[in-house]
């Protein structure tokens, strides 16, 4: 009998299904896995540690990074943080705006899963597709913050400014026609609403045409149903949270059960798979995108009636329009105190946690009444999704991995932060 | 599956802190409520005791650990706006000191886990003191899998050992490093930084070029105006 060896094969740091820079070891049998190791921390930058030498703003834009493929969420899990060590009541429009702009950030979050999840296991096209409307996403986040990815967007107290009446329109260029370029600008002639509505609009028929190329899909389905199947026990002593949590067949939503922002407003439901295999969190997921434009619908019917402030008057915490500060002293020394020393926050800790499109985005903070985090420590989904790798893995074949690696849906800006 | 949620939080919570008092105060835990949050002080020796029974029993089920993470208090509430000399480190302003100092040997580390029970809709924290010249502590990850990762994070950033752990390796540092990065008297700059040497054709490590500054200096106020419940301190002046 010919003697059979097992051995170990390096998967990563620079395999383009790893999402980034994940490195796994994997002893295998065959084509088998028996053990998966994930090293993890190549893209460890050491975030929390910055964020105790700088005042609590300049970490804002730091939250963009973590999980860089859903920044506002990360945003609206840190300032939720301090305001609620502030006892700061947000004026209501920030709230809609922020719930508005978490769902959008959902969209692009699953819109960037289901386009690399389906190209790692086989299907080009879905990446081609959902990359067009991820375009039209990120034109909103550039309408209203200037940046297409890290925004810096929400503030403590609010958000830093009101939507914009105008919404950019692209200009005429030598690499299109003009009449190309009319075409664009068709749906952009109105405020930002006018764009985000029309966008709604038009979403639930793209999800229908994502849902033709794979729901029924006999290939995504040999290579879905059946993998990584997650039981509701294990979910729960895994760490489990969001899509993860929810294709276990386990209704738990921070939105609804612990909603903040506008969540407890807004008419959505929450889908749950049965089996916990990857077809079952890809079929949530998908069921989520929908519900997202549902409540973005909601938000933007209530933000179109009832303007007001977008960000707390207390300029102990939010800085004073620029007419106060060039024309007033009050303004001028609180602009001056504000961006050379910040605000300090009373001593204490708090956590806060936000449905963000990976899971539960928490961000635990301790103060010593400084202006500065005396700890900051941010709790990503991937990673606990991402420790339970060696137990979903086990005892299936080496292209499963690139199908759960997918399905957990990692970035590593988070689990490495 | 709409039910009205969130409506009995603070009361919810509440009974959760009376609870935890009423069952683990004998074991010399020290229960809080504060900021709507509950948090719990175990001492070590009796962690995975009272871990257990915060899983298993019907008052509590806490199935999931959310996080885990080390904590270094050997500078918590102390000012850099105080410090003796004006140069790299601080500001000196010849302002009084806050009078806080750092803790004692065996409240320098902590280890805080965030549990959520998900059947009763609540969360809450545990904070377990750990000695800093022997900084070990009885590792949770028989009670909650997904402790594994957390504990190797926390080994690797603070050096807190976590007995019965199975795989206790660095989890996010480099391979051979040196060092807890996250302990407070690690500089944030580091010590050594890294580049391609051609000549050597390899990668090598030398001490950091960079100077430590501080940009913004950290400021302790007790003027907290901003809050409803701040009446105690009103503190007219920013110093």
């Amino acid at each position: 009998m010919p003697e059979i060896r097992n051995y170990t094969l390096n998967f990563g740091p620079q395999h383009p299904a790893a999402h980034g820079v994940l490195r796994l070891v994997l002893e295998m049998d065959g084509e088998v896995i028996e053990r998966a190791d994930p090293h993890i921390g190549l893209l460890h930058r050491g975030t929390e540690k910055l964020a105790e030498s700088k005042p609590y703003n300049h970490s804002i834009p730091y939250m963009d990074r973590f999980d860089y493929v859903s920044m506002m969420c990360n945003e609206h899990g840190y300032v939720m943080a301090i305001e609620k060590l502030l006892g700061v009541q947000v004026p209501e429009r920030a709230l809609y705006i922020r719930t508005m702009y978490d769902e959008i950030t959902r969209l692009l979050n699953h819109l960037m899963w289901l386009g690399t999840h389906a190209l790692d296991v086989g299907a080009m096209t879905m990446f081609l597709y959902t990359f067009r409307e991820r375009e039209d996403l990120l034109d909103c986040y550039e309408a209203v913050s200037g940046a297409r990815m890290h925004a810096a967007y929400y503030r403590v107290g609010g958000v830093y400014r009101d939507l914009p009446d105008e919404m950019p329109k692209h200009e005429n260029n030598k690499f299109r026609s003009d009449a190309e370029i009319a075409k664009k600008n068709e749906v952009r002639q109105g405020s930002l609403l006018d764009f985000i509505e029309d966008f709604t609009q038009r979403f639930p028929a793209l999800v229908d045409e994502y849902e033709t190329l794979l729901t029924d899909n006999r290939i995504w389905k040999q290579r879905t149903v059946g993998i990584g199947v997650v039981s509701p026990e294990r979910a729960y002593q895994l760490g489990f949270s969001g899509a993860m949590l929810r294709g276990s067949g386990i209704a738990w939503d921070l939105r609804k059960k612990q909603p903040y922002a506008a969540y407890r407003e807004m008419d959505f439901d929450i889908p749950i798979g049965h089996n916990g295999d990857c077809y079952d969190r890809y079929l949530v997921r998908v069921e989520e995108m929908r519900q997202s434009n549902r409540i973005i619908k909601q938000c933007v019917d209530w933000l179109r009636k009832n303007p007001g402030p977008v960000i707390v008057s207390d300029h102990k915490i939010a800085p004073p329009n620029r007419v106060d500060m060039k024309e007033g002293m009050e303004g001028l020394i609180h602009h001056f105190k504000l961006f050379t020393e910040g605000y300090c926050t009373p001593p204490g800790e708090v956590y806060s946690a936000v449905e963000a499109p990976k899971g539960e985005f928490g961000c635990y903070i301790i103060s010593d009444g400084a202006n500065k985090p005396y700890r900051l420590k941010v709790r990503a989904p991937g990673f606990a999704h991402l420790s339970a790798m060696n137990e979903m893995v086990n005892g299936h074949m080496l292209a499963d991995v690139v199908a759960v690696i997918g399905t957990m849906d990692i970035v590593f800006g988070e689990v490495d932060r | 599956m709409s039910e009205p949620v969130n409506s009995g939080s603070a009361q919810r919570h509440q009974s959760l802190a009376e609870n935890l008092m009423r069952e683990f105060a004998d074991r010399g835990c020290v229960v809080k409520y504060e900021l709507g949050e509950v948090t719990i002080e175990i001492p070590a020796a009796c962690l995975i005791e009272v871990a257990t029974r915060l899983r298993d029993e019907a008052d509590f089920r806490f199935e999931v650990l959310i996080d885990a993470c080390g904590v270094d208090y050997s500078e918590y509430g102390r000012s850099e706006w105080t410090t003796g000399e004006a140069s790299f480190t601080g500001f000196g302003r010849g302002v009084e000191s806050t009078g806080a100092h750092g803790p004692e040997n065996d409240r320098r580390f902590a280890v805080v886990y965030h549990l959520l029970s998900i059947s009763l809709n609540m969360r809450m924290r545990m904070r377990v003191y750990v000695d800093s010249s022997q900084p070990i502590v009885e590792s949770v990850t028989q009670v909650w899998a997904s402790a594994e990762w957390y504990e190797r994070e926390a080994f690797d950033l603070y050096g807190i050992l976590f007995g019965g752990h199975q795989d206790l390796r660095r989890i996010l540092t480099d391979y051979g490093f040196v060092g807890h990065p996250f302990r407070k008297d690690f500089p944030l700059e580091g010590h050594v930084e890294m580049r391609y040497d051609s000549e050597k054709s390899r990668v090598v490590y030398e001490p950091v070029s960079i100077l430590p500054r501080t940009l913004v200096p950290k400021v302790i106020r007790t003027d907290n105006r901003y809050l409803d419940n701040a009446n105690q301190q009103q503190d007219p002046a920013d110093a």
